[in-house]
C-alpha cells in the first residue's frame, strides 16, 4: 500500500430538509425567517484512508450514503463535519455522459466533456480516435447526440472518462448499464487501471464483483461505517444486514396441503457453529427443514448449489425422507471438501415427490454463502502452470 | 526549493490553460446549440440589433422627431454595449441552474459557468460591433478618428462589469430562483435610465441647475459611464447650433465618470466573486 491518495478524516454530510425554507426572494420577504434547522444526515463519522493502488468496492443498502461519499470524495458535495484530503487527478464517474449535449455530435461532446473532465485539448486530439474506437462509434460520430441509444450514450461517457488518464477512479453503479460485451470492456479496462496503481473506489451492488475485483471492502450503513477490510467479509456483512434469507419462494405446485421448504442453515459439520463463509477445502453442512401435512408419504430434497448468474455448481440429491408424526422432516448435506471456488453461492432447493418427481415447493436463498481462495482470480481455483515453450529452429 | 517552486508554476499555468479551454469549449457549446438548427444562423444575432434600430429611429427620429442629428449612429453606439452587458447578465443569471445536471454529477471549476456566458455575449458583441464599424465606414467616415481610441477603456470597464453581475446574479440564482424574473424587470428600467435612447444632455440639462446631485447619482450609474464614452468614441460631436447632444467636446468628463464606472464594477467584481465562491460548495445540493 503506497501512501494514501484519499483522506477522509471524520466526514459527516448533513442535507437541509427543504420544505420549510424560502426558494425564492419573495418567499423571503412573505415567510419572514424559518428555522431550518431539520437536517437529515446522510453520512456521520466516516473515517476512510485509500492508499495509493487499492481498488475498495463500497457496498451498502439503499440509502446508506454512498452515493454521497462519492461525491464528498470528488470535491462535488462540501462535507459538513470533518475534512477531505485528494491527492491526484480524479475522475468521478457518478454518471455516464453527464454533461452531454444533445443537438451536438458525438465528435463535439467528446472534446467539451474532455474538457470538463480536464483534459488538454491536445491530450483530446491525441486520444480522439482511441475514445471512439473503445466506444464502438466510429460510424456515427458526427451524429447528434439526441439520436444515440442508451447504450451508445453510456459507452461515449465511459470511453471519455477513462482516457482523462486518473490517477484516481470514483465510480458509482455505473457498470450495471450496457451490455454484456461492454461491461467485459470496462471491468478490462478497470483492470488496466489497477495494474497501472490507479486508486479505485467504487459503488456496486452486484457482491460478487467485489471479491473478485477488490482489494479491500467498506460497507455503509445509514450512514456510518459499518466494515471496513476483507473484501469477502465486507460482502458477507452486507448480506447479513440485507437479512439475505430466502429471497424468492413461490414454485411449482405449492399449495397449503403440500410438503414445503421452511428453514435452511450452514454450519461446520465438526463444531455445528452456524457459518456462512468458507474457504475451499473446508468441510459444509447444510440442514434443511421440510414441513409437511402430519402423515404425508416420503419427499426428497434436490439441492443445487448456484454461482454467479445462477449457474448450478453441483446438485445435491436426498433420499426419500419419512416425516414424523409432527409432518416434518429435517435432511443434512455434508459437503466433505469444498472444491476451490470463490465468490457468493446461493442454494436452490426443492421438495419433490420421490416417485413421481413432481415438484411440490422450490426456494431459492441468494448469497447463502461466500467461499473465498487466496490467491487468483475468477470463479475456480486451479492449480495450473505457465512456462515458455522453446521452438525448434527449423535448419 | 526553487525546481518546486517552477513545478508548482508550471502545474498552476497548466491548469489556467486547461480553464481557459474549457471556458472556449463552452462557448463554442454555447453558440452552436444556439443556431445549429436555424438555417440562417448567426444572421439572426446581427438582425436583431437592427430591428431595434428600425422601431427605435422610427418612433423617436421620425415620429417623435427628436432632431438629433444621425440618431441611428447616437443610438447604435450605446445600444450594442447595453446590448452584451443585458445579454452577459441575463444568460449569466440561468448557467449555473441551467447547468444543473452537470453541476451535480461533475467536478470542474463552476465559475467557468458564469464566465462562458459573458464570452457567449462577448463573441455576439465582437460581431454585431463589427458590421457597425463597416457600416460606418461606408455612412458616416467621421466616426474613425483619434477618439475612437476610447472604446478600450469603455470595453475594459463593461467586460468587467458584465462578469461581476453574471457571477454574483448566477450563484443567487441557485439559492433564490426568482433572481432571474426580478432581473429582467430590472433591466428593463435600467435600460431606461441609461442614455442609450436620448442624449445625456436632456438629463444633465433639466437637473444640473436645480439638483446637481441627483444628475451625478445619474452618472453614477456603471452603465452610463460606459454608453457615454462609448457614444463620444463614435458618434461625433455636433458644434450644431441649439441644443448639445453630447455633454463634453473634450474627454475629461467621459473618463471621470468611466474612473467611476470602474471602481465600481471592480468592487462589484470582488463581492461577486466572494459571494459565488461562498455559496458554490452549496449547488451541488441546492440544484
Amino acid at each position: 500500500m503506497g501512501a494514501p491518495t484519499i483522506v477522509a478524516d471524520g466526514v459527516g454530510k448533513r442535507f437541509q430538509l427543504h420544505h420549510r425554507r424560502a426558494t425564492s426572494l419573495k418567499e423571503r420577504l412573505l415567510l419572514h425567517r424559518q428555522s431550518s434547522s431539520e437536517g437529515f444526515w446522510a453520512l456521520r463519522e466516516v473515517d476512510l484512508e485509500i492508499g495509493a493502488g487499492q481498488t475498495v468496492g463500497l457496498i451498502g443498502p439503499n440509502g446508506s450514503g454512498k452515493s454521497t461519499l462519492l461525491k464528498v470524495l470528488s470535491g462535488i458535495l462540501a462535507p459538513t463535519t470533518g475534512t477531505v484530503a485528494v491527492r491526484g487527478r480524479v475522475a468521478s464517474l457518478l454518471e455516464l455522459g453527464a454533461g452531454f449535449n444533445g443537438e451536438l455530435t458525438g465528435r463535439e461532446n467528446v472534446y467539451l466533456n474532455a474538457a470538463i473532465l480536464g483534459l488538454p485539448r491536445r491530450e483530446t486530439e491525441r486520444y480522439f480516435d482511441d475514445i471512439v474506437a473503445f466506444a464502438e462509434l466510429e460510424p456515427f460520430i458526427d451524429n447528434q447526440v439526441k439520436h444515440y441509444s442508451s447504450g451508445q450514450y453510456v459507452r461515449l461517457g465511459f470511453a471519455v472518462a477513462v482516457h482523462v488518464s486518473p490517477d484516481i477512479l470514483l465510480i458509482d453503479e455505473v457498470l450495471a448499464v450496457g451490455d454484456e460485451s461492454f461491461q467485459r470492456k470496462c471491468l478490462n479496462k478497470i483492470a488496466e487501471f489497477q495494474q497501472r496503481g490507479c486508486t479505485i473506489l467504487f459503488v456496486t451492488h452486484a457482491l460478487d464483483l467485489i471479491p473478485r475485483i477488490c482489494s479491500r471492502g467498506v460497507v455503509l450503513d445509514h450512514g456510518r461505517v459499518l466494515h471496513d477490510g476483507d473484501p469477502v467479509e465486507a460482502a458477507e456483512r452486507l448480506r447479513s444486514l440485507l437479512g439475505t434469507g430466502a429471497d424468492q419462494s413461490g414454485g411449482a405446485a405449492a399449495g397449503t396441503d403440500r410438503p414445503k421448504v421452511a428453514a435452511v442453515r450452514l454450519f461446520d459439520p465438526a463444531s455445528g457453529a452456524a457459518k456462512g463463509h468458507f474457504r475451499g477445502g473446508e468441510a459444509m453442512a447444510v440442514e434443511l427443514d421440510v414441513a409437511a401435512p402430519a402423515g404425508s408419504a416420503p419427499v426428497a430434497v434436490r439441492m443445487a448449489v448456484t454461482g454467479p448468474a445462477d449457474v448450478p455448481m453441483w446438485v445435491m440429491d436426498s433420499e426419500p425422507l419419512h416425516p414424523g408424526p409432527d409432518g416434518t422432516a429435517t435432511v443434512r448435506f455434508t459437503v466433505k471438501e469444498l472444491p476451490q471456488i470463490k465468490g457468493i453461492y446461493a442454494l436452490a432447493v426443492a421438495v419433490r415427490d420421490p416417485a413421481s418427481n413432481v415438484t411440490y415447493d422450490a426456494r431459492r436463498f441468494g448469497e447463502a454463502f461466500l467461499a473465498a481462495g487466496d490467491t487468483a482470480t475468477g470463479v475456480l481455483e486451479v492449480v495450473w502452470t505457465a512456462e515458455q515453450v522453446e521452438h525448434q529452429v527449423q535448419p | 526549493m526553487v525546481q518546486a517552486q517552477s513545478a508548482a508554476d508550471a502545474r498552476a499555468a497548466a491548469q489556467s490553460r486547461v480553464r481557459l479551454e474549457l471556458l472556449t469549449e463552452l462557448v463554442r457549446k454555447d453558440l452552436k446549440v444556439k443556431y445549429k438548427n436555424s438555417a440562417l444562423g448567426f444572421i439572426w444575432s446581427l438582425a436583431n440589433p437592427l430591428l431595434y434600430l428600425a422601431v427605435f429611429t422610427l418612433v423617436f427620429d421620425k415620429l417623435l422627431k427628436n432632431g438629433i442629428e444621425a440618431f441611428p449612429v447616437l443610438f447604435m453606439s450605446g445600444f450594442l454595449v447595453w446590448n452584451f452587458f443585458n445579454l452577459a447578465t441575463l444568460s449569466g443569471t440561468g448557467s449555473v441552474v441551467g447547468n444543473a445536471n452537470l453541476v451535480r454529477k461533475v467536478r470542474f471549476p463552476r465559475v467557468v459557468l458564469p464566465l462562458s456566458s459573458v464570452g457567449f455575449a462577448g463573441v455576439h458583441f465582437v460581431l454585431q460591433l463589427g458590421v457597425l464599424l463597416a457600416l460606418l465606414l461606408v455612412f458616416y467616415r467621421d466616426a474613425f478618428g483619434a477618439q475612437l481610441v476610447l472604446l478600450v477603456p469603455a470595453l475594459a470597464v463593461v467586460v468587467v462589469f458584465a462578469t461581476a453581475m453574471a457571477l454574483l446574479s448566477s450563484a443567487l440564482n441557485v439559492r433564490f430562483r426568482d433572481v432571474e424574473h426580478l432581473l429582467e424587470v430590472i433591466l428593463l428600467a435600467w435600460f431606461w435610465l441609461t442614455p442609450i435612447v436620448y442624449p445625456v444632455t436632456y438629463i444633465r440639462d433639466n437637473l444640473a441647475g436645480s439638483s446637481p446631485w441627483l444628475f451625478r447619482l445619474y452618472m453614477a450609474n456603471p452603465m452610463t459611464g460606459v454608453v457615454t464614452a462609448m457614444q463620444r468614441a463614435i458618434y461625433v460631436h455636433p458644434v450644431a447650433d441649439g441644443r448639445q447632444i453630447l455633454p463634453s467636446g473634450g474627454y475629461g468628463f467621459y473618463l471621470t465618470w468611466l474612473g467611476v464606472a470602474g471602481v465600481i464594477a471592480l468592487v462589484l467584481l470582488a463581492a461577486g466573486l466572494w459571494t459565488f465562491r461562498r455559496l458554490q460548495a452549496d449547488f451541488a445540493e441546492e440544484l
